[in-house]
């Protein structure tokens, strides 16, 4: 269980992740905001509590690892990073710029503190697979994370590599479903159902696991669970809202893909800023 | 002459160098054709098989590399190259990790396999990727020297070998290999062939016979497709005039597309490309197939004269 002040902390941070996926989805005029924001709750997790790893460990061959396989959700990445400091704050503004090192997916070479350039679906599971067999095959004992979309499942090198991780017992590797039920072309359900998600990641080996994706403590059970889970890798499938935390975006998958304009913006802005006042009241 | 299959030589070189290197060896279940098995009798702790399953291979492969690793990806050319190009593309080449794929049965010569395995596009698909090495040895010591070669080289390497037993033309002893070099092996003036894989010995024997017709033929070894030795082909043009390229794969796309770029650039002379004319292989015995698409020192020498009258117009 987080205590009082590190949940209030961790729901601040959230709001600033969430702040910085609309200002930098704002700026570039372009980029995947509905996604991003139902996984800033987990990303901000994982670099604030759960991960071995900070922009003074960056390179450390011993530091947790982690991979955005659905890269479109890079503000998302982006902003935990620079709430980090991994780099300014300032330089979301400029995502998608041309010359600005953040580009419109995660670029290892180019982003400190992102481990794996990825953005092409299916991709980026396969090669925290790769990161896990290569802290079997050195005997260290980092962890790998993955974030995966629901949509994304649709992609078949994700059973290929599902496939793998239990064949090779990658029980140092949790992987999460950003389960929001809604992909470009619409519900996950109509566009090309991959339910039921549990039943499949069970079938091929997966120790599996459904939480709440806006909970933090919810969210740690999980990943500690998962950390205890030997011999197989542990998918935590997350209950979450696409758009969360800004009401027009939530559940309304036009956000998937489109950046606020002027007017969105400054509401999305105000609505983040009075969550942030409540939960400073609540503290 | 002893012959041997590259294939054959990639497993050795795995083997051996696998003593003094820290390397991971992957293969999608073709480890006894790619010859990956050699090393993985010596090296079971270091040999993952990832099954049928190429896309998640390269990426796997990406994810030790991003670990400080050297990884060798191995299958067919026609699954590496083919069916996991976009892996490659971005999961390998984009982040530019340090895996080298290991591309065997590459070309006509897999012979009764057929069309759906005879890879005549990889060198023209993996050329056009950022940050990728393409590596074509002609014989089994070239293959051992390019392998290592492609071990000290930081970043993605694309190593096409053969299936086919060819003959082993160079001493591993004194023949040196260097990434991106052509190496001249026949002095001549009239005319330049420049040949890559197994169309080498071919167009060593192609010399031979233009010579006893008083045509001085140079020819050129140019195992290393990317980055090309613009020098090489440069120095030819100027020198000989005219330039007939040879290699088992599409025209386009490959070795004579990668050399055309050159001439047109800088010095433009009559040049003709032996190598499949844009069709699909089929099935039959590797020696009757070149044969049939012109894969052979026959053709080289037609070609050879042909330029040369282009030359003289």
């Amino acid at each position: 269980m987080l205590d009082n002040k590190k949940l209030t902390e961790l729901k601040l941070t959230a709001a600033n992740v969430r702040k910085h996926i609309l200002t930098g989805t704002h700026a570039a005029a372009s980029g995947h905001p509905g996604g991003s924001l139902s996984i800033a709750d987990v990303i901000t997790l994982l670099y604030f509590e759960v991960m071995n790893t900070s922009p003074e460990t960056a390179k450390s061959p011993d530091r947790d690892r982690f991979v955005l396989s659905k890269g479109h959700c890079a503000p998302a990445l982006y902003g935990v990073l620079a709430e980090r400091g991994y780099f300014p704050k300032e330089d979301i503004a400029t995502l998608r710029r041309t010359g600005s090192y953040l580009q419109g997916h995660p670029d290892m070479k180019a982003i400190p503190g992102v481990d794996m350039s990825s953005g092409s679906l299916g991709q980026g599971i396969s090669a925290a697979n790769g990161m896990a067999l290569a802290g079997k095959i050195d005997k260290r004992d980092f962890r790998v994370y993955t974030i995966l979309g629901d949509g994304e499942l649709e992609e078949g090198q994700v059973w290929e590599a599902a496939m793998y991780a239990s064949h090779y017992k990658l029980d140092n590797l949790t992987a999460f479903v950003d389960f929001n039920g809604l992909q470009i072309d619409g519900d996950i359900e109509k566009v090309m159902s991959p339910l039921p998600i549990d039943k499949k990641f069970e079938a091929f080996g997966w120790n599996v696991i459904v939480c709440d994706a806006h909970d933090f403590n919810a969210l740690l059970d999980a990943i500690n669970q998962a950390k205890e889970t030997k011999g197989k890798p542990t998918m935590i499938i997350l209950k979450s809202v696409k758009g969360k935390g800004v009401s027009f975006m939530e559940n309304n998958p036009s956000w998937h893909g489109s950046a606020p304009n002027d007017e969105q913006y400054a509401q999305a802005i105000a609505e983040i800023d009075a969550e942030i006042e409540r939960i400073k009241e609540g503290a | 002459m002893q012959k041997s299959a590259t294939r054959e030589a990639y497993g050795l070189a795995l083997a051996e160098f696998g003593e003094k290197y820290d390397i991971i060896v992957l293969d999608a279940d073709l480890s006894k054709s790619t010859k990956t098995d050699t090393f993985l009798k010596k090296f079971p702790e270091r040999f993952f098989n990832t099954g049928i399953a190429e896309g998640n291979m390269m990426s796997t492969a990406a994810g030790i590399a991003s670990c400080g690793k050297i990884v060798f990806a191995s299958s067919f050319a026609m699954f590496a190259a083919g069916r996991a190009f976009e892996q490659i593309r971005n999961s390998i080449c984009y982040p530019n990790l340090n895996v080298k794929i290991g591309a065997t049965h590459a070309g006509i010569s897999v012979g009764e396999d057929g069309a759906t395995h005879q890879c005549l596009e990889d060198i023209g698909i993996m050329r056009t990727i950022p940050n990728m090495v393409i590596i074509n040895p002609a014989d089994k010591a070239e293959s051992i020297l390019a392998v290592e070669a492609a071990i000290k080289h930081d970043g993605p390497v694309y190593l096409r070998f053969g299936r086919l037993a060819v003959p082993e033309i160079f001493d591993r002893d004194t023949y040196k290999f260097e990434i991106g070099k052509g190496v001249e092996l026949i002095e001549g003036t009239d005319v330049t062939i420049i040949a890559t894989g197994l169309l080498v010995p071919e167009a060593m024997t192609a010399a031979d016979k233009l010579k006893e017709e008083g045509i001085s033929a140079r020819v050129i070894n140019m195992a290393t497709i990317k980055p090309i030795d613009r020098e090489i082909i440069e120095k030819a043009a100027r020198e000989t005039g005219a330039i007939v390229t040879a290699e088992e794969h599409n025209v386009i796309g490959g070795l004579g597309s990668a050399v055309a770029e050159v001439l047109c650039e800088v010095a433009p002379v009559p040049m003709l490309r032996i190598g499949t004319q844009d069709v699909f292989g089929q099935s039959g015995k590797p020696a009757e197939l070149f044969e049939v698409y012109g894969l052979t020192a026959e053709n080289i020498v037609a070609k050879a004269k042909e330029v040369i009258r282009l030359k003289n117009k």
